[in-house]
């Protein structure tokens, strides 16, 4: 059962990927659909199996070797733990629904099995990913789930700029990669092992020993802090973390059911799965923590503020997804894992839904992704107007909706860690919700309730919301209302070290989580009141006559500027890595290759060459004492390195 | 079954079949390129198979040669007995199937596009072929150079004869390249020979490890293996006759040599440099870091900038091979200090080879496809290739995945156990090499993109036909192996690994013979 979960996606992918052609669409999506929903069922079983058993323990599931050299032993393996389960249900249950979801969305495609294909191969990957029971399993699950978003972001690969935003994406995670990479490197090199197994248990033995790394003594706990930065930048590569944060806006060019399951449900998240996977390694690298701390609460405030001014619907909710994962992240750095999972979990099913429910109102409005041009379309589609408008209560922590549980442990873990990061993050995250708040109701009030702004045309041909789309938005729904209730007290309640078993290690000094259920009340009541507020000041700014968008628009023009172009980012790194390669490569070949190289090398010895040719052609007089002159001087000389005994040395 | 010289059938059975196309195919034109087609094809084919027994028989479980073969040669005055010898462990084997593999692809891929002195161009990579095995299989020093250096002889030909417009400049150039480091290797081998008496290359690896080649004297003979070894991978700066062979060879030239031509470098280091040099090896690693780095990154850069799609694909083939001389070199880093042998590296790069013999073969042959088309190679004359050419479009994806190192691919093995072993020798090489996997990433997903996807807007692509079921039994096993390399790389490197084991151990027996502050490790396992 445990490999069947996962291997059933990829069944699926093979058989609409080869046969695709030959057995049609419908039948494609009917059978990788299909599978999904088979798959989720075990994941649900599995994830109740481990649920009901007190302090679940690790099983492994061996496949065959994979790598094997010298010391070095890389099995494909499956291990399934209280970690592993939750993920696998996440990724399943969201994916089958999503592929659902796919069958009307994608309809009148030209590469409806190539799409199911795809999204079924990157489920296989995802779960590759979360079962991993080693570093390089894991990272052939993170690139195989980066190259499937590179396919599903490039699908109308027709468009110029999907190709372009699919590159990006891909060479950015490769940036994160190259992290990644050499913290697997720095892991070998500290425990001669890349066995989760082996490598988990043995951080705690090595905190304040001096072991020998790139050639030095170190202290232990330093050595684990470079091992864990470098794998934190894999993950903030994955998880579009600022400073890696580029590629996730223009991944919205792949449809949008790819922008929910891959770009908010799953692989996004998979940097947070890391760092919670290593939670053992990490937790000795109290430096590393508080990096992911500050990245993460830096992440969160700084999405939230190019959200608020975003056009585009799709953006707006990409960078929702961003900042959310910020909350992870520092939820992860202040050791409140078990938070950063369940703040996971929820956003899976709120996210989604709003990026489903925003693909509905694409589907409607024949692909017009711009708020401006909407508006209005609560008559016109109110099942799609509600559900978004439940989703965006979860977003928003409203009380007793799904985000509101997760983002509150979230918020008051980080208050309760009592220390300098975990301050910053508190109030760079209560900052956040405000604005998320804002953002949300912007979205929404823009689409739904505000007068229609585009094409009349379109307005009176919206499109209706097939079944196939409008069951995953109606389970989703359910899922942002009641995800957070029931989960909280397993997840993150008092007995959570009973539900997560060994899977999820806190050292007895980090008690933010503890803590956070004995917060002062202005703390536990901030994140909701902050929510409240938000939505208050959208409604005054877009629904009543204050034109206050315009004004503060045109009041502070360089910081809307600043805000609309996201920081300047690409931009910068545009001049600073983009251009300067192409740059560099020109002049290394034609400079390089060809004017020294070659120019000193072999064109240069050729030219020479004929040039000595000539020079001795013209000794070639045909007067006998010429030759006689020289037959002497080669005598003389040969003779007196002879006496110097040049010979005799090179013998 | 080893009771009869398998190695020598391998090798010499592609001369057999020359003989019977100079013997054989006669007749009008059409019939004698028809004939000679499927003689050569029958032929590699044979061949092909054959070397399968040795894989088959091979006993993984050995360090040392196996196969191996004596016959005296003939007496030369002063005592010396010239000597045919032939053997192979886990380090060459693979090299020998990749060869013989190669060829019949070679011989498919060249149907049809090959239309003049049909005959001639077969005949050609049999011989080739026979050289190739040879210099794998060969165990004396003489032999050994014979075939080392005979393999210019057929490749420059084929350059010559039936490469592009510039095609004569470009044989000259490959040839004055390599025939310059030769030279240095020849005089080498002599006083080799002067050294320890012998030509035998066991016998000169047991010298190496026993008693050991006077110090100064390793220093000369490295750097003129080297000079030899390293224009032939090719290393930073000695790289530049790479594209231009390239790009002026016929697609199955470009196979070839980048397929196997380039591994015969990295094979001697491996046979020779490393094992007979030990302590001008270790002396020389810095140098060979720098240029190995200096090769990834260079090129990778170089290759962004290409405009020629099969340019790019051979500067590729540098920042690859500069993969694999950083992997060989590592091994040596600090290893009398090491109680652990660190043999990943070694065999990274030996998987990293074979892994590039495939791949970039196919990246060779894909680009040939095209070209038969179209007769162009400009990447600006194509674009949206996938609306025609979807089966085209697949076998390019899975290449271009191997060559950025996608795990589940040949690529990612190789590159990863390279790199994994660097690090654990010198850190800041090995950040520096893994930025090119960055780079690499980069210039091929590029390539991609503007080949293949996009619109189809030139009208000349309109009518373009996609892999036709010639092409699609030339890329089938080439696919499939790729994928099998990436998902069970073990049937390799179980081969491999006990060589490899026996080359590092008795590399640091060789060092810590001579140097009493040795860490006590596993000594000597051959």
């Amino acid at each position: 059962m445990y490999t069947a979960a996962v291997f059933l996606p990829l069944l699926g992918a093979v058989i609409a990927g080869l046969f695709g052609r030959l057995i049609g669409d419908r039948l494609s999506q009917i059978i990788t659909t299909g599978l999904l929903f088979l798959s989720a069922i075990l994941g649900c079983i599995i994830l109740w199996q481990f649920a009901s058993t007190p302090n679940p323990q690790p099983t492994t599931i061996q496949v065959f070797t994979w790598i094997a050299s010298g010391e070095l032993r890389i099995p494909w393996a499956l291990r399934y733990d209280m970690l592993s389960a939750v993920m696998v249900f996440v990724v399943t249950f969201c994916s089958a629904f999503i592929h659902l979801y796919s069958i009307g969305y994608m309809e009148g495609d030209s590469g409806i099995p190539r799409f199911f294909a795809y999204i079924s191969l990157f489920t296989f990957a995802m779960l590759m990913l979360v079962t991993a029971d080693n570093f390089v399993q894991m990272f052939f699950g993170w690139e195989g789930v980066g190259l499937c978003s590179y396919f599903l972001i490039g699908h109308d690969y027709h468009r110029d700029s999907a190709n372009a935003a699919a590159i990006k994406a891909f060479v950015v995670n490769r940036v994160g990669d190259f992290g990644f990479a050499l913290g697997i490197f720095a892991v070998f090199m500290i425990f001669g092992s890349l066995d989760f197994g082996t490598v988990l248990p043995a951080a705690q033995e090595l905190a304040g020993k001096k072991i020998a790394f790139a050639g030095v003594m170190v202290d232990g706990q330093y050595a684990l802090t470079i091992a864990c930065i470098l794998l934190f930048i894999g993950a903030m590569g994955k998880s579009a973390q600022f400073l890696l944060h580029t590629w996730l806006p223009d991944a919205m060019e792949g449809p949008t059911p790819v922008s929910a399951l891959i770009h908010a449900a799953t692989m996004v998240t998979a940097g947070v799965f890391m760092v919670v996977r290593l939670s053992p390694i990490f937790e000795y690298a109290p430096d590393a923590l508080a990096l992911v701390t500050v990245i993460g609460a830096i992440t969160a405030f700084f999405a939230a503020t190019i959200g608020l001014v975003q056009n585009d619907i799709k953006r707006v909710i990409a960078y929702s997804t961003c900042s959310q994962l910020g909350y992870m992240f520092f939820a992860a750095g202040v050791s409140a894992y078990p938070a950063a999972i369940f703040h996971l979990m929820t956003h899976a099913f709120f996210k989604a839904l709003l990026f489903l429910g925003s693909g509905a109102v694409i589907h409607g409005m024949h692909h017009e992704q711009d708020m401006r041009k909407m508006g209005g379309l609560w008559s016109k589609m109110k099942p799609v107007a509600i559900v978004m408008w439940i989703g965006s209560l979860a977003l928003a922590g409203i009380p007793f909706f799904a985000g509101y549980f997760s983002k509150d442990i979230i918020l008051e873990s980080a208050f309760g860690a009592e220390t300098n990061v975990g301050y910053f993050a508190f109030w760079t995250g209560v900052a956040a919700a405000l604005m998320t708040a804002f953002y949300s109701w912007r979205l929404l009030f823009m689409t739904f309730h505000l007068p229609y702004r585009g094409d009349p045309h379109t307005y009176e041909h919206i499109e209706k919301t097939p079944w196939t789309m409008m069951v995953p938005l109606i389970v989703l729904a359910a899922g942002a209302v009641v995800a957070g209730y029931l989960g909280y007290k397993s997840f993150v309640g008092e007995g959570w070290q009973s539900f997560w078993g060994p899977s999820i290690k806190i050292v007895g000094e980090h008690k933010a989580l503890e803590h956070a259920h004995h917060s002062p009340i202005w703390v536990a009541l901030l994140p909701a009141v902050v929510g409240v507020l938000g939505i208050a000041l959208a409604w005054y700014a877009y629904m009543t006559s204050s034109r206050l968008p315009e004004r503060l628009a045109a009041q502070h023009e360089p910081l809307y500027k600043f805000l609309l172009n996201k920081w300047y980012f690409d931009e910068l790194y545009d001049a600073i890595f983009v251009r300067p390669a192409f740059w560099v490569g020109r002049l290394l070949w034609r400079g390089g290759d060809g004017k020294v190289i070659d120019g000193f090398g072999p064109d240069g010895i050729a030219a020479t060459t004929i040039k000595t040719a000539r020079r001795v052609a013209a000794l070639q007089t045909g007067y006998v004492y010429h030759y006689a002159f020289a037959i002497l001087v080669g005598v003389v000389v040969f003779v007196t390195l002879e006496l110097f005994g040049v010979f005799r040395v090179l013998r | 079954m080893t009771s009869w010289p398998l190695l020598t059938v391998v090798t010499f059975l592609p001369l057999v079949g020359v003989l019977f196309i100079l013997a054989l195919v006669r007749g009008d034109e059409e019939a004698t390129n028809r004939n000679a087609r499927y003689m050569a094809l029958w032929t590699s084919l044979a061949t092909f198979l054959v070397s399968l027994l040795i894989w088959i028989n091979f006993d993984k479980s050995k360090a040392g040669f196996q196969f191996v073969e004596t016959l005296k040669w003939f007496e030369l005055p002063g005592n010396y007995t010239l000597t045919y010898k032939m053997g192979v462990d886990g380090i060459s084997m693979f090299f020998v199937l990749l060869a013989t593999l190669l060829t019949p692809i070679c011989v498919i891929s060249a149907w049809t596009a090959v239309k003049e002195r049909v005959r001639e161009y077969m005949i050609a990579f049999l011989v080739l072929e026979t050289l190739m095995v040879g210099t794998f299989c060969a165990l004396d020093l003489v032999t050994f150079y014979v075939f080392f250096e005979g393999v210019l002889i057929p490749m420059f030909l084929i350059i010559g004869i039936w490469g592009g417009e510039r095609r004569v400049y470009s044989a000259f150039k490959f040839v004055l390249y390599t025939l310059l480091g030769s030279i240095l290797m020849l005089l080498a081998m002599f006083a080799l020979y002067f050294q320890a008496g012998t030509t035998d290359i066991p016998a000169l690896l047991a010298f190496a490890k026993d008693k050991g080649i006077d110090a100064s004297m390793q220093t000369w003979l490295w750097l003129a293996f080297f000079a030899s070894f390293a224009v032939k991978t090719p290393m930073w700066p000695v790289h530049t006759w790479l594209p231009d062979a390239h790009v002026e060879a016929p697609t199955a030239g470009s196979v070839m040599l980048a397929g196997v031509l380039l591994k015969m470098g990295g094979y001697g280091f491996l046979r020779f440099s490393l094992p007979m040099f030990p302590e001008a090896s270790i002396y020389f690693t810095p140098l060979v870091y720098a240029l190995s780095i200096v090769a990834i990154i260079y090129t990778s850069l170089v290759a962004l900038a290409q405009e020629d799609m099969k340019k790019l694909v051979a500067y590729s083939s540098v920042a690859h091979m500069g993969f694999v001389t950083l992997g060989i070199f590592a091994a040596t880093h600090q290893i009398k200090d090491k109680a652990v042998l660190g043999e990943q590296a070694v065999q990274g790069a030996i998987f990293q080879m074979l892994s590039h013999g495939i791949v970039s073969a196919s990246l060779f042959l894909i680009v040939g496809v095209v070209y038969d088309r179209m007769h162009t190679r400009l990447i600006e004359r194509y674009g949206g290739l996938v609306h025609r050419m979807p089966k085209y479009a697949f076998v390019f994806m899975v290449m271009m995945l191997a060559s950025v190192g996608l795990p589940g691919t040949s690529g990612f093995v190789g590159e990863f156990l390279v790199l994994l072993g660097t690090f654990q020798a010198n850190v800041w090489v090995a950040v520096l090499a893994a930025s090119g996997v960055v780079l690499g990433c980069t210039y091929m997903l590029w390539l991609y993109r503007r080949v293949i996807f996009g619109q189809l807007v030139r009208a000349d692509l309109k009518t373009i036909t996609d892999l036709n079921f010639r092409e699609v039994i030339v890329f089938a096993p080439l696919v499939l192996l790729v994928i099998w390399m990436g998902v069970y790389p073990s049937s390799f490197l179980d081969v491999i690994g006990p060589s490899v084991k026996g080359l590092v151990s008795d590399f640091k027996a060789a060092i810590c013979a001579r140097d009493a502050a040795c860490f006590p490790g596993v000594v000597g396992a051959r």
